[in-house]
């Protein structure tokens, strides 16, 4: 299906996910509300048209602070359905200080860890996530190095860290 | 030792039987089959296991930190380093994303031998795979015949770019150096000599050996759906019978102009998308890039200068993409962000063993230890590019 | 003097520093024909440094042990631990004073020596699982376990193939059983399709089963380095180590032994002509013949799993083993 097409399908099912729409970009990608990100997903998966049966790559984005805005969080997952073979790009925009966005683990098994990187290194909580705890960085790692204002500490353990 | 301070609210904690005893077992971060510091903690009740916890991050490197304060050609020597046995792989999957930003078309040139180092770096990197899956499993010489036969491509590689594992070759709009004079004749010679020993060699000894059959068929069985709602690709997904191949199914490059076929697992011995099949679909596609290669160095242009497309200055436009190729592993997926400077303003790297690695526990159910190991062997996983 | 040679407070010595040389030595040769060997097949030299060819490598290797710091872990049951080793390389040592390395000559020449050789070397399992119990490390303590496993199963289609061969020679002693298979290769247990091809069929258990006996590929899960990485041994540094390390060579060559004694004909030579050449080199040659597929075979084959290996041992050796002994004997009574 094309791009428009897909949102004609997902907007008709699920009128106000959609927030924005971004088919010029160079893959295509939708911002969606927080609160319907769970719906939408299952949406995505099991609604025959669309099949997105594989989550390619989930990600967690520091968005700079903009014109008149704070600086903010975002999670982009992006979909592909093999039966399909059309993609679709899914964002969230989340308060930096207060980082909570539902999760797809539950939906697709592979979100599981990459969710549970975007939580390491930027600090996005997952609602729901069955095991939300670091992943690259040790269990007892202090900040989210991602992040465009982290520093580095001092010490780790003792350790200096130069 | 208690089990209690390393189940931290685990989703996976099983159940305990009547028995009640589960022994915790760390194939911990220095194990010799575990491809790389890994950590994985077993829950065994005897010699069967009863989940599988992988940790790791011994191997981050902060790629995606250091991405953000270097220019996109600075970035292709970082790429290397992630999956390090299949570097031209991971630089042609970084440049192909900067060029689509940037709507950069390659010369015909550079994209011939863009296929030819990568399918040999495929072919480098299933030997290693193989090698080791052997190795796991006691079988001591087949890794040596195909370290010997993987020492020819990185003579090979040595010859076009100076340099063994690491390149830096595949660049963003070109390459780095061009073929040297009589690179194809020697690439010609290799492919023939190889395909033999795959022949004569590897099948008889190896593949289908008895006892290597014994261990591996039936073994950690994936079905197709669970492989897509895992993120498996590449080799593991292959093995499970689907037929799907980003050289095909998600054009990149130019694979549409050679006769080839996407490699898939049958269930020739044991069940469909069990250890064999993952790793006869690496036999396989080993012999398919033997054919593309000698396709592209047959129809490869002679003239023309591999850097003439290369800009003096990368700089992204504003926007995002999410830009994925086949490696040998399976589908390296680079999403970058760029504000419209010099620097990206995010990369992210979809590494495909990380997502390999994370089906280990649903396929481990009731295997023994041994199984573990061959499981893990099957799925070719290379730390470098987990931890990032 | 032969007299005086002949007392046990004179022999006993004598014979146990001989054995004790004997074994040292095919350790150094033994470790370094397995490097040369598995080189060969896997399209490599082998050591090439430490003397001509690299002869003196096991030698440098040793000496290199013996200089390691030795490291036991806290935690580590230090008597076990320490007792381990010494009962391994014990009873591994122990079977040499049975083996008639000429005609007549065996350092104790037991009429009952097979059945010595089996049930001392039996004590290898009690020296493998104090290793690995002592060794406070659950890696070392699978190993154990599968090695005690596997030892003990193996021994029962060993025991009765040379059962078997105990029938046809008539005797147990290693002597008698040499004795009997006089006159050329083709009276040797193993190689005498006429005289009773059921030893045949005996010879190729045994030697099955001797593979898993002395923990080699494909049986070789005990010591599996890609899973345990060092199974029962994991903990053993320096010349404890080392001693593991020797024994384990020591076993090879012992059960190499054994089955040339049973199988090939033990001293005999290859035909009565070839009589001049001394019995000890035709033991040696044949032993060594033996050792040397079994490295052939470590090269070429993965292992087994533990459960496959069970299965090939109760489900498939023992019950060759039995058909041997049972229709061994009618061969015997019937047609020898």
């Amino acid at each position: 299906m094309e791009f428009a097409e897909l949102l004609g399908h997902i907007r008709a099912a699920l009128p106000e996910a959609v927030l924005e729409e971004h088919p010029e970009a160079f893959s295509p990608w939708i911002l969606v509300a927080r609160a319907q990100l769970p719906a939408l997903a299952l949406l995505l998966r099991d609604d025959p048209a669309l099949d997105f049966a594989q989550l390619m790559c989930l990600s967690g984005t520091h968005l700079p602070a903009g014109a008149g805005e704070g600086d903010r969080l975002a999670s982009i997952f992006h979909l592909f359905s093999p039966r399909h073979r059309h993609k679709l790009g899914v964002k969230v925009v989340l308060d930096s200080v207060d980082p909570a966005c539902p999760s797809v683990a539950g939906v697709w098994p592979t979100a599981d860890w990459h969710e549970r990187e975007a939580y390491d290194l930027l600090g996005i909580v997952y609602e729901g996530h069955p095991d939300l705890r670091r992943i690259l960085c040790p269990d007892d790692w202090e900040g989210h190095p991602l992040r465009k204002d982290y520093v580095t500490p001092a010490t780790y353990n003792g350790m200096p860290l130069d | 030792m208690e089990n209690q301070e390393l189940f931290i609210q685990g989703s996976r904690v099983p159940e305990r039987g009547p028995d009640g005893d589960l022994m915790t077992l760390n194939m911990g971060p220095q194990h010799p089959s575990t491809h790389g510091v890994l950590r994985l903690e077993l829950q065994t009740d005897g010699e069967e296991v009863a989940s599988i916890r992988p940790h790791i991050g011994y191997l981050h490197r902060c790629f995606e930190k250091h991405c953000e304060k270097l220019t996109p050609p600075q970035i292709v020597p970082y790429t290397d380093r992630m999956d390090y046995l299949a570097s031209m792989n991971n630089n042609l999957g970084f440049a192909v994303a900067c060029e689509r930003m940037l709507g950069l078309q390659v010369p015909e040139k550079v994209e011939y031998l863009r296929v030819v180092v990568a399918e040999l770096n495929r072919i480098a990197s299933h030997l290693v795979a193989i090698g080791t899956c052997g190795l796991d499993l006691g079988a001591l010489t087949p890794y040596f015949f195909c370290f010997r036969d993987r020492e020819m491509i990185l003579d090979f590689f040595e010859e076009i770019c100076g340099a063994r594992l690491l390149y830096n070759y595949i660049w963003v709009g070109g390459l780095s150096h061009d073929f040297p004079e009589g690179m194809d004749d020697k690439i010609l010679r290799f492919c023939d000599y190889f395909e033999a020993r795959i022949d004569n060699e590897l099948n008889p000894l190896l593949s289908f050996n008895k006892i290597f059959i014994g261990r591996n068929a039936g073994i950690g069985v994936v079905t197709p759906e669970q492989a897509w709602a895992f993120g498996l690709s590449g080799p593991s997904l292959r093995g499970s019978g689907v037929s799907f191949d980003l050289r095909r199914d998600d054009p990149y490059s130019i694979y549409d102009r050679f006769q080839w076929k996407v490699c898939v697992g049958e269930g020739l011995v044991g069940q469909l998308g069990d250890s064999w099949d993952r790793y006869w679909v690496k036999v396989l596609e080993m012999k398919e890039s033997l054919s593309i290669i000698r396709q592209a160095l047959a129809a490869r242009p002679k003239e023309g200068d591999v850097r003439e497309a290369v800009p003096s200055r990368v700089k992204l436009p504003v926007g995002e993409i999410y830009c994925r190729t086949e490696t040998p592993r399976g589908e390296l997926g680079y999403y970058i962000v760029s504000n419209g400077g010099n620097l990206p303003e995010r990369v992210k790297v979809r590494a495909p063993a990380f997502s390999n690695l994370c089906i280990i526990d649903e396929i481990s159910h009731g295997a023994l230890i041994s199984d573990v190991v061959a499981i893990l062997g099957s799925l070719d996983i290379v730390l470098g590019e987990i931890d990032r | 003097m032969t007299e005086l040679m002949q007392t046990f407070w004179f022999w006993a010595p004598f014979s146990a520093v001989v054995i004790a040389i004997v074994i040292t030595v095919n350790a150094l040769f033994s470790v370094y024909m397995e490097r040369k060997v598995s080189a060969w097949m896997q399209d490599r030299l082998g050591p090439m440094e430490n003397g001509p060819h690299g002869i003196l490598q096991t030698l440098i290797d040793a000496v290199k042990l013996l200089l390691k710091e030795d490291i036991i872990a806290r935690g580590i049951d230090r008597p076990l631990f320490k007792l381990a080793p010494y009962i391994v390389f014990g009873a591994s040592f122990a079977v040499f004073a049975v083996t008639p390395f000429a005609d007549g000559h065996a350092a104790a020449d037991l009429n009952v020596g097979i059945f010595f050789a089996l049930a001392i070397s039996a004590f290898v399992v009690a020296g493998i699982m104090m290793a690995g119990w002592s060794s406070n490390n659950k890696w070392s303590l699978y190993g154990a376990m599968r090695s005690v496993a596997q030892a003990v199963s193996y021994e029962v289609p060993i025991s009765l193939v040379v059962l078997s061969v105990v029938m046809v020679s008539g005797s147990m002693s290693m002597q008698e059983i040499c004795v009997s298979q006089a006159g050329g290769f083709w009276n040797w247990h193993g190689l005498s399709l006429h005289h009773n091809p059921f030893l045949v069929l005996g010879f190729l258990i045994y030697f099955i089963a001797s593979l898993a006996e002395v923990n080699r590929t494909p049986f070789d899960l005990p010591e599996a380095e890609s899973e345990l990485v060092g199974g029962y041994h994991t903990e053993y540094s320096g010349m404890r180590f080392a001693l593991f390390f020797l024994s384990e060579y020591a076993n090879m060559l012992a059960v190499g032994m054994l089955a040339t004694v049973l199988f090939l004909g033990g001293w005999q030579p290859l035909h009565p002509a070839l009589g001049f050449i001394p019995g000890p080199l035709w033991l040696f040659g044949k032993a060594y013949g033996f050792v040397l597929l079994q490295m052939w075979i470590r090269m070429t084959l993965p292992r087994l799993r533990v459960d496959q290996l069970m299965h090939v041992c109760w489900k498939v050796l023992v019950p060759a083993a039995m058909g041997v002994l049972v229709l061994g004997g009618l061969w015997e009574l019937l047609i020898g």
